[in-house]
């Protein structure tokens, strides 16, 4: 319990120490956060209904996505991992003790932005906290979990950027954060339902903020927690201590299959 | 306890179908210091990792206090200390928190004394990335100490350090050895090989070459040794003069130099022939080859093979 709590510790220090985690962490979502908030509603006044549960998506998209896959890759291109095997660091604390700490800093994130965004740009709040706090969580999870599996299979930093984005991008565009998902023409909006994105900003409009689900919410809420439970196993699974002349245990294109729930959620939904 | 604290016995390791070791045995006693040498791509680096339980042999078998590293990784772990070549620690881990980190995975307390003792009390909040490179391996060799393994295995742990700093760190691994803690030394640093180590084995391309004591590695082979003579009179300027087994004769600073392929009779007929012509010594220097000689002879004739 002591190596755990003191693993978990460093790590959250590091989050703050480390400059690009702490821009990720905080410094971006943040200053996006203060950005949108100034220009959106004066654009477009309905997004101010939506523009807490938007920042919260995006803090997350940006901590885990753009972050913990680099993190990862450079430990164990460092041979830090190496390390950590010879001192008995099992691979299960290697992967969840940043996963928790992330989530930790993202707790910060979303208590900044939903405590301020009613102060500074009149948004509204959420209606339903316990239901807030429970997407919150399961978006984390989701995302966290694909992250890791992201950082678990690239073979380098170069292909993180790459795998992230893949899902980063799309995300912003079609996730429901700036453009509402019932704006969406059909095919688009069915694809985005493979985002976690569109997954979160369905729930958190139907179960928290009181603004009316576009698909079955608590669906969307279970399809981000089975996918993010998967992708944590499928990452513990796939892990290497160093990827030069060791065996894989699965082929990397199983993490794919961390993508199945949202996959089963287009048609179910 | 067995006296055989290392015991590797047709270690072989593949990669695809690239032999990296092929077949190698040797033991290391407890309390041994045992230098691993070889060029890169020798196989040094395969066989410490799997002596470390990174890697899993292909054949052939490996004990580390009756530990099978791949196959008990928890046993090891108590066991064994090892600096890695490579910094195996986060950039921004300060000092203090590396300590705290490893000393909570092996379950002791936080070995603060051994920082002070490599110098470092003044740096433990200082972060990784921060720290010099002597004060990098330092700190790499302290938590190897740090759970107070019996058996350690150092990989390249002076490079790049200062004479004062190398000498601490000869020392504490003198220390080690006395307490009883067996160690190998894998080092590109022949002189350090040579003066650490009680036994050598030189690997090349996946063999062992050599194997022996310092000594008897050096005394082995085609090398040459050198006897400097410097006499009050010229007894030994006659370039015509001839001694056995002397191959070669140059002459700087006032001393006749000699290379020699067999030491005894060379110096015996010398100090004959300076008494015999009523010169005085003034200076006799032998030099042995040493073990980069050695080492640079070995691997040049492998290469050559």
């Amino acid at each position: 319990m002591s190596a755990f709590i003191n693993h978990f510790s460093f790590e959250f220090r590091t989050g703050i120490r480390n400059k690009q985690l702490l821009l990720m962490n905080y410094l971006f979502p943040l200053g996006f956060y203060l950005m949108i908030g100034f220009i959106m509603p004066a654009i477009n006044p309905l997004f101010l209904d939506t523009l807490i549960p938007a920042m919260i998506v995006f803090a997350i998209l940006a901590a885990t996505l753009l972050a913990l896959p680099d993190q990862l890759v450079t430990a164990r291109e460092d041979g830090i991992f190496r390390s950590y095997k010879i001192n008995g660091v099992p691979a299960s604390s290697i992967l969840i003790i940043p996963a928790l700490t992330t989530m930790l800093h993202l707790l910060i994130v979303a208590a900044i932005i939903t405590i301020t965004a009613p102060i500074l740009f009149d948004a509204p709040s959420p209606v339903n906290w316990l239901n807030y706090a429970l997407t919150f969580i399961a978006m984390a999870v989701a995302c966290a979990g694909i992250s890791l599996l992201i950082g678990v299979v690239s073979p380098s930093t170069r292909m993180t950027v790459l795998w992230s984005q893949l899902i980063f991008i799309p995300s912003m565009l079609l996730g429901g954060l700036m453009l509402p998902y019932n704006m969406l023409p059909d095919v688009a909006g069915k694809i985005s339902q493979l985002l976690p994105a569109t997954q979160a900003m369905n729930a958190f409009n139907g179960l928290a903020m009181g603004v009316g689900a576009d698909f079955n919410p608590w669906g969307s809420v279970i399809v981000l927690v089975l996918s993010g439970v998967l992708a944590f196993g499928l990452a513990i699974y796939l892990f290497n201590w160093d990827r030069h002349n060791t065996t894989q245990r699965g082929h990397p294109i199983m993490a794919l299959l961390a993508l199945l729930p949202y996959a089963v959620g287009i048609f179910l939904l | 306890m067995k006296d055989l604290v290392i015991e590797v016995r047709d270690f072989r390791k593949t990669y695809g179908n690239f032999v990296v070791v092929d077949g190698i045995s040797f033991d290391v006693k407890r309390g041994e210091i045992f230098g691993l040498l070889g060029p890169n791509g020798a196989g040094k680096t395969s066989t410490l990792e799997s002596l470390e339980g990174l890697r899993e042999p292909n054949g052939g078998s490996l004990r580390v206090a009756d530990v099978d590293p791949s196959r008990e990784p928890r046993k090891l772990r108590n066991i064994l200390g090892v600096q890695l070549q490579s910094s195996g620690l986060s950039e921004s881990i300060t000092v203090d928190e590396a300590m705290n980190f490893f000393c909570a995975y092996h379950s002791v307390d936080p070995r603060y004394d051994l920082l002070d003792r490599l110098g470092l009390t003044e740096k433990r909040g200082t972060q990784y990335h921060q720290l010099s490179t002597g004060q990098k391996r330092r700190l790499a060799l302290g938590l190897a100490l740090a759970h107070n393994p019996f058996v350690l295995i150092l990989d390249e742990p002076t490079a790049g350090l200062d004479v004062a700093t190398r000498v601490e760190l000869h020392n504490i691994m003198r220390e080690q050895q006395a307490e009883g803690t067996t160690i190998i030394l894998a080092t590109h640093d022949m002189a350090e090989a040579e003066e650490m180590s009680d036994r050598i084995a030189i690997l090349l391309r996946g063999k062992i070459e050599t194997f022996g004591t310092p000594m008897e590695i050096t005394a082995t082979g085609a090398g040459l040794t050198k006897v400097s003579v410097r006499t009050e009179s010229s007894s030994l300027s006659d370039l015509g003069i001839t001694f056995p087994a002397v191959s070669q004769r140059v002459s700087k600073d006032e001393y006749s130099i000699y290379f020699s392929t067999d030491i005894g009779p060379t110096v015996s007929a010398i100090i004959a022939h300076i008494e015999a012509e009523q010169d005085r010594l003034i200076d006799l220097r032998v030099e042995r080859p040493s073990l980069e000689d050695r080492f640079l002879e070995i691997t040049t004739t492998g290469d050559a093979q």
